[in-house]
């Protein structure tokens, strides 16, 4: 019996054996043979947790910060952890209802998934901030706030130059797909943000955490063996004069235009001023959609950068440029003159007409007193010359040298958006005239009108050249970078560009044109002198027409300053605002003087209040403010209506509150929302907030 | 008495099986900690404070101690003297359940003693070994007869019943271990062959679909014939036995499971079962699923997308396979600090140790147990009385039980019961077991040259 029992305990010991040798077997399958394992691991365990550097500074030459960082927060939702939380709280705190509650949870999970953390509303301002905070551990962990560093601008000026961040798209994710972008990140969408993206937005870090299986970051992984540490934006050391950038925004106030001040030795841009302009600020909280849509909307385009896109005919500064290429061609001296009998009868129809009458004994006069016959028939003699064989040539020849100033082609300013402007060419016009056109059919563009078409950005660099005598180095905002250019971003505007070889006689018989415009007796604008400067400038006095009607003329000036050595190039225009001496050339006399003297003669600070507080809106603009302000009347009257019975003793205090917030930052508080009349400005919410996205005002721009 | 009995104690003890016992609830220890550690916690206060798991463990270890040396200081006679005693006890309390039962988990098998929760199917292990050692010790016992035989299968499986009953399928599995030291005392092969192949038809029956498990019953019935060849030839009788057996198993499925299922058991004991298979369930009375779905919400249990007990086995492999050779380190386990296993600090205790000791570490722990069953079977054979015998083979057959179904369930070998690893997974109830049948083993085995009966 024991023999055939200790067979049975061998049998034991041998499935036992057995069972354990699997065991191993599986152990050695599970974790020597499959790498697999280690991998779900990796994903479902460690967090790649990105850390946003702060994006970088800019610098004004003098070494203000003009474009900061500052720290917001958004209230982020993670569904699965909902349960317990007090909706009720979060409803009454942010003012929705529970239907948006709901909403809002619906779309996070559409968007990022039930365990991982969605914005739930973004950028909260201080008071909804710290209502939320100090109840915070009621809502946790559903909800949570996470940290959202923005943008802040010292100075609420120059909005256009530094452009707005905004989310990135799909769309870009794919074009940018090595770039290190996800999905919810921001990028430069306009201005410099965007040129100089990749020196601003720095390098992202990785930090690698553990988490656990409700995807809560728990501990850092290895002690941040292998994290990269994150390099913060680069600084950028602009050109632009923060104080003249504002002074000017003061000044353009209340009228459409734009203005542009270039440093002629550097090429670099002091001030880029456009009117209607906003306070960068309005566009980097929480009420970020809501004004972007307000503005997107306005008729008066307060987004619009009119520096670089606006394309104008230049009208009468067009003229310094024609003298050089007249002079240059051969057709004038210097010394030549020409009768200015109030119009020009070279082509028999007396046009164009002229603003003053008698003779222009030399150039210096013509330019001095804006003779348009003058000019007129300089341009026809060097379209006309017999060697070109023809206006075909002689126009394209014409065509070159205006390029060689910058014309009819993008400058290649570091501002995204550029308009090219327009000159132009034999091709088109005998698409209009047919081929049997001459230099009379086109005599209007001598004097900057007709086709003729430049932004203020080119202009302001034409006469930065004059200013040069043949040469510029290409406009743009930022000078250098902090710790290096790595990118190559500021090659374009290391180079001189010099077209052809011009004599400085030829300029300076410009500069002394320019110069009698300002200090001579007769000039168009001897009230602009300033003490101590020599000024040399050029009006500019631009017919327009809007749907065939015409309008009310641009008032333009460009100028340059001090005529030796010049420190200061300057292009504006004020839309319909009428002669160019009256409202253009005042306005940046004033920028010149603040730029070189720092400060504004006693004499003339009363033009300060004079012109700031000028409100010049363009008529068809205006027409189209109205059609807009009683559209909502009619609706805000009905809403009113509807809610009569409701609340009808509202007090028309609050309704006034609630316009003036809706003012702030409005560039033209109007008199359409003066508090007397508050239904005007109480824009119903479906009307404020009609789904418009930054990207569809991009794509409006590019297209 | 106590003068004299130490020394002679301390002689006969086998320090093999104490240190193994040692290391093992030592290795128990750190990996509980491990499992509920967190970097900012203190640690004095963690350990002492009884309020982690891995001080309760550690204040579960000293009780056990003092059971230990009480248990060593006691006459080895007494053992034997109180079995049939103690088995009735074990099996009033496991009656007890059904009326002071405490919910732990959603099953009612736990006593509340305060300090800790008694598990009668738990410590039944010990009071059903030693009955089945006294039974078989006993000198008027023939075990060659099919009466003792059926005697003593009674003894083993009827704690399994009630723990079936209690909804500790997984508990009540265990004792099926008891075959072992039958089959060590001569019980024939057959029933074991039989009692396996009931297993496999049962969970195969709850398992498969329908077509599948005939066409599978059919294949195993005509291969059974086709062996059987030459014993039908003489007797015919066996052709109707394999006949009725292939009819039954069809039955089985068809009407007694559903049966069983749909109308005797309550859903959710349904879906615990089904659960326990890894299976979703679902009522096929429709008037039951509304009943049970809202009772399911109510307990916040409403599974999201992926099947829980996928996930666990999932999660599972995943901590084990991602140890690699040498392990991710001490306390540096991905999956464990991030709680993605589920009953980690218990059943799945396991894959702590893969995870953060690797391939070494767990082969190691694999190994501890082996050697720790061999010494058992080693001193079991060397035992002069059955009853000293028959008890190692039980102390034995119960730990290999817990530890190859435990761990072949955290590596996706075994479907997954929810019975602990013995002497690392966290609780009071099973330490207490495994260190009664552990010290009651070494205190009989110091006295191995008495015959005990």
């Amino acid at each position: 019996m024991s023999d055939y029992n200790a067979i049975r305990s061998r049998i034991i010991q041998v499935a036992f054996t057995a069972a354990f040798i699997i065991i191993i077997a599986q152990l050695f399958n599970l974790q020597i043979l499959s790498s697999k394992y280690a991998r779900m691991a990796d994903d479902q365990a460690i967090y790649r947790k990105v850390v946003y550097p702060s994006r970088g500074l800019v610098y004004d030459r003098d070494g203000k910060i003009i474009l900061d960082n500052t720290t917001l927060f958004d209230l982020v939702v993670i569904p699965s952890q909902l349960k317990g939380v007090d909706t009720q709280l979060i409803c009454r705190v942010l003012n929705i209802d529970t239907t948006e509650f709901r909403k809002r949870v619906v779309n996070a999970i559409v968007k990022n998934g039930r365990y991982q953390p969605s914005v739930f509303q973004g950028l909260l301002d201080d008071s909804l901030y710290a209502r939320l905070q100090e109840r915070l551990y009621t809502i946790q962990p559903g909800f949570d706030l996470v940290e959202r560093p923005i943008r802040k601008y010292p100075y609420s000026g120059a909005a256009h130059v530094f452009g707005y961040l905004g989310e990135v798209d799909p769309k870009f994710l794919e074009t940018h797909a090595n770039e290190g972008y996800r999905m919810g990140d921001y990028t430069g969408m306009t201005g410099i943000e965007r040129s100089y993206e990749k020196a601003l937005m720095g390098q992202r870090g990785i930090q690698f955490w553990l988490r656990d299986k409700m995807n809560r970051p728990t501990q850092r992984y290895e002690g941040g063996k292998f994290d990269t540490a994150m390099v913060a934006g680069n600084t950028l050391y602009s050109s632009i004069d923060i104080d003249l950038q504002v002074f000017g925004e003061l000044l353009m106030q209340g009228k459409v235009g734009s203005m542009v001040a270039i440093d002629p030795q550097t090429g670099g841009i002091i001030a880029m001023v456009n009117a209607p302009s906003y306070d960068p600020n309005l566009l980097t909280g929480s009420q970020r959609r809501a004004q972007f849509s307000r503005m997107y909307q306005d008729p008066l385009k307060p987004l619009y950068n009119r520096a670089i896109t606006g394309e104008y005919s230049p009208g009468s500064t067009f003229k310094t440029l024609q003298a050089v290429i007249g002079m240059q061609e051969g057709v004038i001296t210097e010394e030549t003159g020409y009768p200015c009998t109030g119009r020009y009868n070279g082509c028999g129809n007396g046009k164009p007409g002229c603003h003053g009458g008698g003779h222009s004994p030399d150039l210096k006069s013509a330019i001095a007193v804006s003779c348009n016959a003058y000019f007129a028939h300089v341009f026809r003699q060097i379209v006309d010359q017999p060697r070109y064989g023809g206006v075909d040539s002689g126009i394209t020849v014409w065509g070159k040298h205006l390029a060689d100033f910058g014309l009819g082609h993008r400058l290649g300013v570091d501002i995204p958006g550029e308009r090219p402007g327009l000159i132009p060419t034999a091709k088109r016009y005998v698409k209009t005239f047919g081929p049997n056109w001459n230099s009379c059919n086109v005599v209007s563009v001598s004097i900057g009108q007709g086709e003729v078409n430049s932004t203020i950005l080119q202009l302001a660099n034409a006469i930065a050249m004059i200013a040069n005598k043949g040469w510029y180095y290409t406009p743009h905002v930022i000078d250098s970078i902090g710790g290096g250019d790595k990118w190559g971003l500021l090659d374009p505007y290391k180079k001189k560009i010099k077209a052809a070889e011009i004599p400085d006689h030829m300029f300076e018989a410009v500069h002394e044109g320019m110069d009698a415009v300002v200090q001579g007796p007769t000039g168009t604008a001897r009230r602009m002198r300033i003490e101590g400067i020599v000024m040399c400038g050029k009006t500019g006095t631009v017919e327009n027409y809007y749907r065939g009607k015409k309008q009310r003329d641009h008032s333009f000036f460009a100028a340059f300053a001090p005529r030796d050595n010049p420190k200061i190039a300057i292009a504006c225009i004020v839309e319909n605002a009428g002669f160019g001496g009256t409202v253009a050339a005042p306005i940046v006399s004033l920028m010149i003087e603040k730029y070189l003297h720092d400060s504004i003669s006693k004499v003339r600070q009363p033009w300060i209040e004079r012109y700031s507080s000028m409100t010049i809106i363009p008529a068809r603009l205006q027409a189209e403010i109205n059609k807009m302000d009683s559209l909502k009347r009619v609706k805000e009257l009905q809403r009113i209506k509807g809610n009569e019975i409701k609340q009808s003793n509202k007090p028309v205090e609050q309704l006034q509150t609630k316009v003036k917030n809706e003012n702030r930052g409005r560039p033209f508080p109007a008199k359409r929302n003066e508090p007397g009349e508050p239904l005007a400005a109480l824009l119903p919410e479906s009307f404020r907030n009609p789904g418009y996205s930054f990207f569809d005002y991009l794509r409006y721009r590019t297209d | 008495m106590a003068t004299n009995q130490p020394p002679i104690i301390k002689k006969g003890i086998n320090w093999a099986i104490i240190w193994l016992y040692l290391a093992l609830v030592l290795v128990g220890l750190l990996n509980i900690f491990q499992v509920e550690y967190r970097p900012e916690m203190n640690l004095v206060d963690s350990w002492t404070g009884l309020e982690t798991n891995y001080s309760k463990q550690l204040f579960f270890f000293s009780i056990c101690l003092v059971i230990a040396i009480f248990i060593l200081i006691t006459d080895s006679k007494f053992f034997s003297a109180t079995a049939n005693l103690l088995y009735a006890l074990g099996i009033l309390l496991l009656l007890a359940t059904f009326v002071i039962g405490k919910n732990v988990a959603g099953s009612r098998s736990w006593i509340p003693l305060g300090f800790m929760n008694l598990q009668p199917a738990e410590t039944c292990k010990i009071f059903v070994s030693l009955a089945l050692a006294k039974y078989l010790g006993q000198l008027e016992t023939d075990f060659s007869k099919p009466r003792s035989q059926m005697i003593a299968l009674a003894i083993a499986l009827t704690p399994a019943v009630f723990s079936i009953l209690q909804n500790e399928t997984g508990l009540a599995l265990v004792y099926f271990a008891f075959f072992i030291p039958l089959y060590r005392e001569g019980l024939p092969a057959a029933y074991l062959v039989s009692g396996i192949s009931f297993a496999v038809l049962m969970v195969a029956a709850i398992l498969m679909e329908e077509r599948g498990f005939t066409i599978a019953v059919s294949i195993v019935a005509a291969i059974a014939l086709f062996l059987l060849r030459p014993k039908i030839r003489r007797r015919k009788s066996i052709l109707l036995l394999v006949a009725a057996i292939w009819f039954f198993s069809i039955a089985l499925q068809r009407f007694g499971v559903p049966y069983v299922f749909e109308d005797m058991f309550q859903p959710y004991q349904t879906e615990r079962i089904m659960s326990m298979f890894g299976k979703d369930y679902v009522p096929k009375d429709s008037a039951k699923i509304e009943a049970f779905m809202r009772a399911k919400e109510m307990q916040g249990k409403v599974k999201e997308g992926e099947k829980q007990e996928n996930y666990n086995v999932k999660q599972s492999k995943i901590a084990i396979g991602s140890g690699g050779f040498a392990g991710k380190g001490f306390l540096k386990g991905a999956v464990t600090q991030g709680q993605f296993v589920p009953e980690q600090n218990t059943d799945f205790i396991f894959t702590a140790i893969g995870e953060t000791f690797g391939f070494w570490g767990a082969s190691l722990v694999t190994l501890l147990y082996f050697s720790l069953l061999m010494v058992i079977i080693n001193v079991a054979e060397r035992q002069r009385s059955i009853f000293s015998r028959v008890y190692a083979y039980c102390t034995a057959s119960v730990i290999f039980f817990h530890v190859v179904v435990n761990i072949m369930m955290t590596m996706g070998l075994a479907p997954i019961i929810g019975i602990p690893l013995p002497l690392i997974s966290y609780g009071g109830s099973s330490l207490m077991t495994f260190t009664i049948l552990i010290f009651i083993l070494l205190r009989l085995d110091a006295d191995r040259q008495v015959i005990i009966r």
